[in-house]
């Protein structure tokens, strides 16, 4: 008798640990248009928003947006105060050993340099990128001198006022700034393929809910419904699946 | 807000301008003064009590204590504020969590580090995961207002420690003439005259303080410079009310305020300093004590 209720309470225990785990928290950046940003009523929007509420809606979840500084967003994630980052981070070995990724959202898309003028030095010059991104790491790479920035819209300021020559991002997060700019910026030089696409990450002890994920995220490719969103938030010039 | 600013694209002028300035992101740019207010009154109470509790640990007899208050203003002050900053509040939240877990989870047998990530089981998760999104807020805010009140609190601790000692010896040993314990004459000579002495560095902490709010969006509180780099930023037409970069008039606004708050920090301090100068043995006391005559 006394196992049996011991077993019952051990069971309503485990039923509350799932309703309680029932609720994730989807970390974001909320400065990276037109992948997140946080819109004029305050609240997170952008591609990741939509890509986001639906692959909780697939996967039967209650999910709560948070917006967390892009440098600090996967100290946060591993400490646990949210429980995945959805925030355009590109899939990286480096990045790898400390979270785990989901199959990419996004195929791997182009990055592109940013300019006031089409003459500008790439490999000589001063180089405006977002801290901790890949395009950071590819401009040491390539010699230039590198200036980091905590937002996409300080590094595009930076070029703006000359700071920098060029900025290094995402093309599909420069060109809203580019195409709106009347003419006074540009992108220079070819596209360059950095990054295995952009996936959701994980803390490496929280693989079940990674594969909710990621089986949600292969449903949304399945029926087309990804590309849809793609096009709709990306262009119809970023790449699809 | 208004009835008029469904589409925003078809305004202009004033209209748009009153349109944009009354958005749900710009009430929160405003709430945010709010908040910055609110750490304030919180910080420099508890900011006082911990300095007070390490001026009187350090000059305890016994020394065990004393070593404790000695290093704590020691420690704190000789850390560079960003590092405590940022290591503080993680570390608090850590340790509140680990122990929550020791406590409501025996039977988990998992380690708590694994690698790099910091697990916990799901009842000791602070705040719950279910918690709604205000809860979480108010969280991240205390552990900033603990963060500031044990940084600040050390510089005060040494404020007070001096105040202490520069109160003439005279009135303690008058006081022990009088016949008061040590506990007495603490808290009935010493304290009251100890204050007027304290002001000067206290004040300045107060102007530090103010100036130190900023600090706040490192731990994820979404301040008032946050909103003001958020809001300002250039934006595209993804957003309702595309407008270029305008973070200069934003940050314009934010020295107004920062400068009328410090206008009327000064104010108040000089009212306190003359009424502490009251009767007290200095200058300033002398002076008002002439004035009476």
């Amino acid at each position: 008798m006394k196992k049996l209720i011991l077993g019952t309470a051990a069971l309503a225990l485990s039923a509350g640990m799932a309703l309680a785990q029932d609720v994730v928290r989807l970390g974001t950046e909320g400065a990276y248009p037109p992948y997140n940003f946080i819109n004029d009523n305050g609240e997170v929007d952008g591609f990741e928003r939509e890509l986001g509420d639906e692959l909780c809606a697939r996967a039967a979840l209650t999910c709560e947006w948070v917006t967390n500084d892009w440098d600090s967003i996967i100290p946060n994630l591993v400490s646990g105060n949210y429980d995945t980052i959805i925030a355009g981070m590109s899939i990286t070995a480096e990045r790898r050993e400390v979270v785990d990724f989901t199959q990419g959202y996004t195929p791997p898309s182009p990055s592109a340099y940013a300019a006031l003028s089409d003459d500008v030095d790439l490999t000589g010059g001063v180089i405006a990128s977002q801290t901790g991104t890949i395009q950071a790491n590819y401009v040491v790479d390539t010699g230039a001198t590198l200036v980091e920035f905590p937002t996409l819209d300080e590094a595009l300021a930076a070029v703006r006022n000359g700071e920098a020559d060029a900025v290094i991002l995402d093309k599909d997060s420069l060109a809203p700034a580019v195409n709106e700019s009347g003419g006074e910026m540009m992108f220079v030089g070819e596209d360059i393929a950095l990054g295995e696409g952009i996936g959701m990450a994980f803390r490496k002890s929280d693989p079940d809910l990674r594969a909710t994920f990621d089986a949600a995220i292969q449903s949304m490719k399945d029926d087309g419904t990804l590309n849809d969103l793609i096009t709709k938030w990306l262009g119809e010039d970023s790449p699809r699946f | 807000m208004f009835g008029y600013c469904s589409d925003p694209s078809a305004l202009d002028g004033l209209v748009w301008l009153s349109c944009y300035l009354t958005s749900g992101k710009h009430m929160a740019f405003y709430a945010s003064f709010g908040t910055v207010m609110l750490l304030l009154a919180i910080t420099a109470p508890a900011a006082l009590l911990f300095g007070f509790g390490g001026a009187v640990a350090a000059r305890s007899a016994f020394w065990p204590l004393r070593i404790l208050g000695k290093a704590y203003s020691a420690m704190v002050r000789g850390i560079p504020d960003i590092v405590f900053f940022l290591f503080v509040p993680i570390a608090l939240d850590q340790a509140f969590e680990w122990m929550r877990h020791k406590a409501l989870c025996p039977e988990w047998e998992a380690p708590v580090r694994q690698g790099n990530d910091f697990v916990v089981c799901v009842e000791a998760k602070l705040p719950l995961s279910a918690s709604p999104q205000w809860v979480h807020e108010s969280y991240g805010f205390a552990l900033a207002v603990l963060a500031f009140s044990i940084v600040f609190g050390a510089f005060a601790a040494n404020v007070f420690y001096g105040a202490m000692r520069t109160v003439p010896r005279a009135q303690l040993e008058t006081a022990q003439a009088y016949g008061m314990t040590e506990r007495q004459s603490f808290w009935r000579v010493l304290i009251p005259q100890m204050w007027i002495y304290a002001l000067p560095g206290l004040s300045n902490l107060w102007m530090i303080l103010i100036k130190a709010t900023p600090l706040l969006f490192l731990l994820g509180v979404e301040d008032i410079v946050y909103w003001a780099r958020e809001l300002g930023g250039s934006k595209t037409s993804i957003y309702a009310y595309p407008h270029p970069d305008w973070r200069l008039y934003y940050f314009l606004a934010l020295l107004v305020f920062y400068l009328a708050l410090t206008r009327v920090s000064e104010i108040a301090l000089a009212r306190l300093t003359a009424r502490l100068s009251r009767g007290q043995a200095t200058m300033a006391g002398e002076a008002l004590r002439k004035a009476a005559v």
